[in-house]
């Protein structure tokens, strides 16, 4: 049953007051209704070096109520792998496993041990926060930056390439569970949460995390920022179920009888596409275009 | 009634891993090591040995892994070789700092480029400053009984530990080993104790981002800043010497046998002419030193067990009123000389002894190394033609 109103939520909050995240943090927000669809208290986090880390506090305080550790940029689906055979092993089976990494620590650096891990089968869900960039070391440039953002790495031509089709990678390794999801949509993404906790073996989450000082808008946008992005079709919100692929919330809506918004219209707030030039605009059009149509027909195809 | 049987050193360190009844094995096979993952694997299949077996796709994931089901407080092995403990090598800086008490065989093998897969110790070696501790092995008997004793010395330290052995030499070659029984070596090592989060459900962070001075933490007291917690694992390693000494003669109690300790000596006691050396060549030297001795020279050999912690003062006390010190390793730092080498000469600095001081690299890429030339170079040494250098440079 899908979670209908957000005051049936747990109220306890697992994050508290003196994260080191910025003011407005996609990733915090996610982090925040994730942990509530978890039992934080049986759960054990993996965590690569990112604004993950910062997030987590400077030892010896932490303003996060679970046990996490960190990890190398590039190991933590290895060692999501080596916590969750540890537990196993020593009979600690009631626990949940979560790694949660950035695009650069998922789609660039830990791709590798992720690949490793997932066909193994291995028993954790794994969250990617996808804010588009390497942010917590200034902005840099992922395979996950969309075409035509300035980042401090693309910083004159902007951004030739689009975004890396991690989740046809992922899914290419036939995991039981995978979903995408948007701190702008939290009961979409709690319920989500909760189905991946419920799941056994390799689960992947992709969530776009609204980045405001790496994306250039205001920090009270960060809401609006997310729901454009669906609105756009630049980040469509769905589920793939032992392969059964269905549209969910405010993209299923868009699906069944709403119009997209245009490239343009989510740009257009955003400083990172101020050097954006008319044929990349209309190139991450088509991008977005071609590819909601792919999850249209796919939606369709499994709805019967 | 004593079980001996004629096996490898990798069979050695399999059993070995098994008696010790580790719980996650994570390893990715690279030559001359992989014996070790395959009869692992086959003791996991078979149900002889109940443990998590990860199958990763890389030494990087194989060390990351191991460190992980450590932390979470699950007793854990993997073994690697050359380019794969250099691919580990981020990981090994983890798994110290962490202060997870993982246990690896490493077989030592030379390292690209260009490829060799045959035995030098340039892999372990280039592993020197991870703060981990590096034992090495004279022979397979030393390979499982030094796996078995280092999970007792790593748990009690958290240190992790490198057991390291030589590739082909001992890795693929059948020798006599006697194999400890179960009970005593369940007597020996008990099980791992809890670690502290999992068994208390407390909420740590472990490993966070630390500042380089200390802090306050919210139970009032100063937790340690970046240096500090590094000077803890300083401290640690050199009380480790204490430790692995310790280790072996708990040991030799229980199983009648010594690896001794941090080093050992053979035909010391009279020696005028010291040849010092590690591994499967210290074993060597021992027959150069008996050629030297037919000529009329008193030689022995120091063998060193422990290079890292490094046994300063026992070496150097067994240099006392030696001549001639001669080191024998297979590694070098490039563009200076052995790391052995330059080692044992900052130890002898602080000794009123200097005694006259020779070192050579031999046997790299597997290069052929008899006791002949040992002795040859040895005696070379000890009569001052020839004070370091590179032996048996054929090209």
């Amino acid at each position: 049953m899908a979670t209908s109103a957000a005051k049936l939520l747990p109220k306890e909050e697992f994050i508290l007051p003196g994260t080191r995240s910025c003011a407005a943090c996609g990733l915090m927000l996610t982090y925040r209704h994730a942990l509530k669809a978890l039992d934080p208290g049986k759960t054990i986090v993996a965590v690569p070096a990112s604004c993950m880390t910062v997030l987590h506090g400077v030892y010896p305080i932490t303003p996060v109520k679970v046990i996490c550790i960190n990890n190398p940029f590039g190991a933590t689906g290895a060692a999501a792998s080596g916590i969750a055979a540890g537990l196993k092993a020593l009979g600690n089976d009631d626990y949940t496993v979560l790694a949660f990494a950035g695009d650069g620590g998922t789609y660039d650096i830990g791709i590798q041990a992720l690949s490793g891990a997932f066909e193994r089968g291995a028993n954790f869900l794994y969250i990617c926060y996808d804010n588009e960039g390497y942010m917590n070391t200034g902005t840099q440039r992922s395979s996950a930056s969309p075409a035509g953002a300035i980042t401090s790495t693309t910083p004159v031509l902007a951004k030739l390439q689009h975004k890396k089709n991690m989740i046809g990678i992922v899914e290419a390794h036939r995991i039981p569970y995978i979903a995408t999801a948007s701190p702008a949509f939290p009961l979409d993404l709690y319920d989500k949460v909760k189905t991946a906790k419920d799941t056994y073996g390799p689960r992947y989450m992709e969530v776009h995390a609204p980045c405001p000082p790496g994306w250039g808008f205001p920090n009270k946008d960060l809401i609006k920022m997310g729901k454009l992005a669906v609105d756009s079709g630049i980040h469509v919100l769905f589920e793939i179920k032992d392969g059964v692929f269905k549209l969910t919330s405010r993209s299923l809506s868009l699906a069944e009888k709403g119009k997209k918004k245009t490239i343009s219209e989510y740009i257009k707030g955003q400083t990172r596409f101020k050097k954006i030039s008319q044929d990349q605009i209309n190139s991450l059009q088509e991008f977005v275009d071609q590819r909601w149509n792919e999850f249209l027909e796919r939606h369709h195809r499994n709805s019967f | 009634m004593t079980d001996v049987r004629i096996i490898t050193a990798n069979s050695a360190a399999a059993i070995a891993a098994k008696l010790c009844r580790v719980q996650v094995i994570s390893a990715y096979p690279i030559t001359p090591q992989t014996p070790v993952t395959e009869e692992l694997a086959q003791l996991v299949e078979s149900k002889e040995l109940d443990a998590e077996y990860l199958t990763v796709e890389s030494e990087h994931s194989a060390m990351a892994s191991v460190i992980a089901a450590s932390q979470v407080g699950a007793r854990v092995f993997t073994a690697s070789s050359a380019n794969g403990l250099l691919y580990m090598h981020e990981m090994l800086h983890w798994a110290a700092g962490s202060r997870t008490p993982v246990v690896m065989a490493c077989v030592n093998r030379g390292v690209g480029a260009p490829w060799t897969i045959l035995n030098d110790q340039q892999d372990s070696i280039s592993q020197r400053d991870t703060g981990w501790i590096q034992l090495y092995c004279k022979n397979s008997q030393e390979v499982i009984d030094s796996i078995i004793q280092a999970y007792k010395i790593a748990e009690h330290i958290d240190i992790p530990t490198m057991v390291c052995y030589d590739g082909f030499i001992l890795s693929h070659t059948t020798t006599p080993v006697e194999i400890p029984g179960q009970e005593l070596v369940d007597q020996y090592l008990p099980p791992r104790r809890q670690v502290k989060g999992i068994s208390d459900h407390s909420f740590m962070n472990v490993n966070p981002l630390i500042l380089s001075d200390p802090r306050l933490g919210i139970d009032g007291k100063m937790a340690p800043g970046y240096m500090d917690m590094r000077y803890r694992l300083q401290n640690d390693l050199i009380k480790a010497i204490g430790l692995i000494k310790e280790a072996d003669q708990e040991f030799e109690q229980l199983f009648g046998r010594s690896c001794g300790g941090v080093c050992w000596n053979y035909k010391m006691s009279d020696a005028a002419h010291a040849i010092v050396s590690f591994g499967s060549l210290a074993s060597e030297c021992t027959l150069a030193a008996d050629l030297l001795r037919q000529k009329g020279l008193r030689a022995g050999v120091i063998g060193l067990r422990s290079y890292r912690p490094f046994p300063k003062n026992e070496i150097v006390k067994n240099l006392n009123g030696v001549e001639t010190v001669t080191v024998f390793e297979k590694d070098v730092s490039y563009g200076y000389e052995g790391a052995l080498a330059m080692d044992l000469k900052a130890g002898l600095y602080d000794s009123v002894n200097h005694p006259k001081f020779c070192s050579y690299v031999v046997g790299l890429g597997g290069r052929d190394v008899l006791p002949e030339t040992l002795a040859n170079e040895a005696y070379k040494a000890i009569t001052g033609e020839i004070e370091h250098g590179w032996v048996d440079i054929k090209a």
